[in-house]
């Protein structure tokens, strides 16, 4: 009995030591999604991703910060499985979404179904040639969606949403061209927006912006959370530090360090982890 | 002091080096602008002799008078509605099928040997000699299918030599189209289908309607095949009307009409003793050469306009 009891009070100390599971279980959060073991294969074989265990929880913010080239776009465009797009990817291992715990890699899993839950916005603004209305409007009419009033509703919204509303309501029907580069990647924001998605992937949406667009995006992310999960990948680490709730460190196609991004910018546990972060590589 | 005669003698090497570089843009200019110009010129004259040989004949009577005996009467009315028709069935069926193949090679054809031995071959049609066509029409539509020497056979004919330019032309524009754009729209969920039907065909529009136009220039100025088949030389009725006024409107008769084409129309002429003749003929070349230009004219006005709208 004494050994069982001692066995218990070693485990709790290990769990309680462990930041991470101490933060989880202090805080109550939920598990949007996770990746589990999960490997990826480029086609030419390139092992881009090895062994990754990363958790997204609900309505926080995950950055994913690491040096060029170590697979943060691989991993995030896993999400929405892109790889499909090119012949000869492969995918090991899994992403679970909760609460349904779908593993979104799982053949079986309809690619299509995973993009329509999990929207992206890309590094570069990438506009339909379209007018401005079109470009919000296309996720829902691909979902067969023609009714003009629900239509226009979910345009302003998504707009609204995007903070762009005020700048484009008198011009709609102009083409998303005319906008400048930060409005751009907002009309795409409410693009990704207007499905309303449960996970938005951000990868390095603001590294083609100037300054001030880039803080418009990075409160409007902050706005977001409050309705979704985002997992964004930035080489910013200022950026990683200002809107992030958890942080993941990756190098070399290896997950490095997870935890909360206080903890990784002001204590984190591997040496280069802190390297990185202190900007003495990379 | 040494310093700066260092300094000088450096400066003055960079200049001697760029007058170098100069010399040779000065030298490529000229030589390609005598290549071009020499090439423009020949054209020139070439068009001009057909319209001062043919301007006699450059009235409104040439286009609506029946081929004669008489050279002073005679016109190109059924030459011009037989191109016309030709070019008619050749559109209908090149643009869907050529369009369409472009598509499923560029988008849905799985990447291998298969796809690989498809693009040759089709590579190699564009550079099939047009009379070989003809030999494989006399054989297949003629013959095989008994279409008869007739307007149908003419248009598939030529659609068989416009099939290769509306694939290429198709193929390249879709592959203009950059990723991040049918990613974006990939993302948002839509189908492979939807994506075409959204997004590359209206996006590769421009590049498409440019290969379909070209191709019909080159089906209108073709001869050896609609030889091959069988193409009248003397023709002085026109096949019925496609359009009647009794229900249903719409009549196909004219598919299984014979007919005549502008350009044997006017090899037809040249063939004969008569000066008289030749200048019809003359006409009947600047006639074809004016569409030809019309058309390509067209292609490039549109494929400018459509540019200009569609930013990457
Ligand atoms: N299409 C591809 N085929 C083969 N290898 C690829 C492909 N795309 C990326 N890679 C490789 O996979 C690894 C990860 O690339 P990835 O684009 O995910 O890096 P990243 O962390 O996003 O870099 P960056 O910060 O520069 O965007 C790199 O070694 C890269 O060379
Ligand atoms: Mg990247």
């Amino acid at each position: 009995m004494a050994l069982l009891l001692n066995f218990v009070i070693v485990f709790v100390k290990k769990l309680n030591g462990n930041p991470r599971n101490k933060i989880i279980m202090a805080r109550k959060e939920i598990l949007k999604a996770e990746s589990k073991n999960f490997n990826f294969h480029y086609a030419d074989g390139t092992h881009a991703l090895k062994d990754i265990n990363i958790p997204l929880y609900e309505k926080k913010i995950t950055a994913l910060i690491g040096p060029s080239g170590c697979g943060k776009s691989t991993f995030l465009r896993s999400f929405n499985r892109m790889h499909d797009l090119y012949a000869g990817n492969k995918y090991d291992g899994e992403i679970i979404l909760h609460p349904d715990d779908t593993n979104i890699l799982d053949k079986k899993v309809d690619p299509i179904e995973v993009r329509m839950r999990i929207s992206m916005v890309f590094q570069k603004p990438n506009p339909f040639p379209k007018s401005i209305y079109e470009n919000v409007a296309y996720g829902l009419r691909v979902r067969g969606e023609h009714n003009k009033r629900l239509l226009d509703d979910k345009v302003e919204e998504a707009l609204k949403g995007a903070s762009l509303w005020n700048e484009v309501k008198d011009r709609l029907q102009d083409l998303a061209y005319n906008l400048s580069g930060g409005q751009q990647q907002r009309l795409c924001i409410a693009r990704a927006l207007a499905t309303d998605p449960e996970i938005m992937l951000f990868d390095e949406p603001t590294s083609a912006l100037d300054p001030i667009a880039t803080v418009n995006i990075e409160e409007l992310m902050s706005e977001l959370k409050k309705k979704l999960t985002i997992l964004i990948v930035t080489h910013n680490m200022q950026q990683a530090a200002r809107i992030s709730d958890y942080t993941a460190y990756m190098y070399l196609g290896e997950m490095i360090e997870f935890d909360e991004t206080d903890i990784i910018f002001t204590k984190p546990s591997k040496k280069a982890t802190e390297d990185y972060i202190t900007g003495k590589f990379g | 002091m040494s310093k700066i005669i260092g300094h000088e003698d450096n400066l003055n090497a960079i200049r001697v080096l760029i007058k170098k570089h100069k010399k040779n843009d000065r030298i490529f200019s000229y030589i390609g602008l005598f290549v071009i110009g020499s090439l423009a010129i020949a054209l020139l004259v070439l068009f001009l002799d057909l319209v001062i040989d043919g301007y006699p004949k450059m009235n409104l009577e040439f286009f609506s008078n029946f081929p004669s005996r008489k050279p002073e009467g005679a016109g190109i009315l059924s030459a011009w509605v037989g191109s016309a028709l030709v070019l008619i069935v050749t559109f209908f069926v090149a643009v869907p099928m050529g369009v369409a193949s472009g598509i499923y090679l560029e988008e849905y054809a799985k990447k291998g040997w298969f796809a690989d031995l498809i693009e040759i071959n089709v590579a190699n049609l564009a550079g099939v000699p047009s009379i070989i066509y003809g030999l494989l029409a006399l054989g297949l539509f003629v013959y095989e299918f008994g279409l008869g020497q007739s307007i149908l056979t003419a248009g598939l004919t030529l659609s068989l030599l416009m099939l290769p330019i509306v694939i290429v032309a198709t193929r390249e524009a879709i592959r203009a189209i950059p990723v991040h754009i049918r990613e974006a729209a990939y993302a948002v969920g839509a189908t492979k289908w939807q994506v075409t039907l959204h997004h590359v065909l209206q996006y590769a529009m421009g590049g498409v309607l440019t290969g379909i136009i070209i191709g019909m220039a080159r089906a209108i100025g073709e001869t050896a095949p609609v030889i091959t088949i069988g193409a009248l030389t003397f023709i002085a009725f026109l096949p019925p009307t496609p359009v009647t006024d009794v229900a249903p409107f719409i009549n196909f008769a004219w598919l299984e009409a014979g007919f005549t084409v502008l350009p044997i129309q006017m090899f037809n002429w040249i063939s004969r003793p008569e000066h008289a003749f030749h200048i019809n003929a003359a006409a009947t070349g600047a006639v074809i050469i004016i569409l030809t230009l019309l058309m390509n004219g067209i292609a490039i006005k549109l494929r400018y306009s459509i540019r200009k709208k569609i930013k990457w």
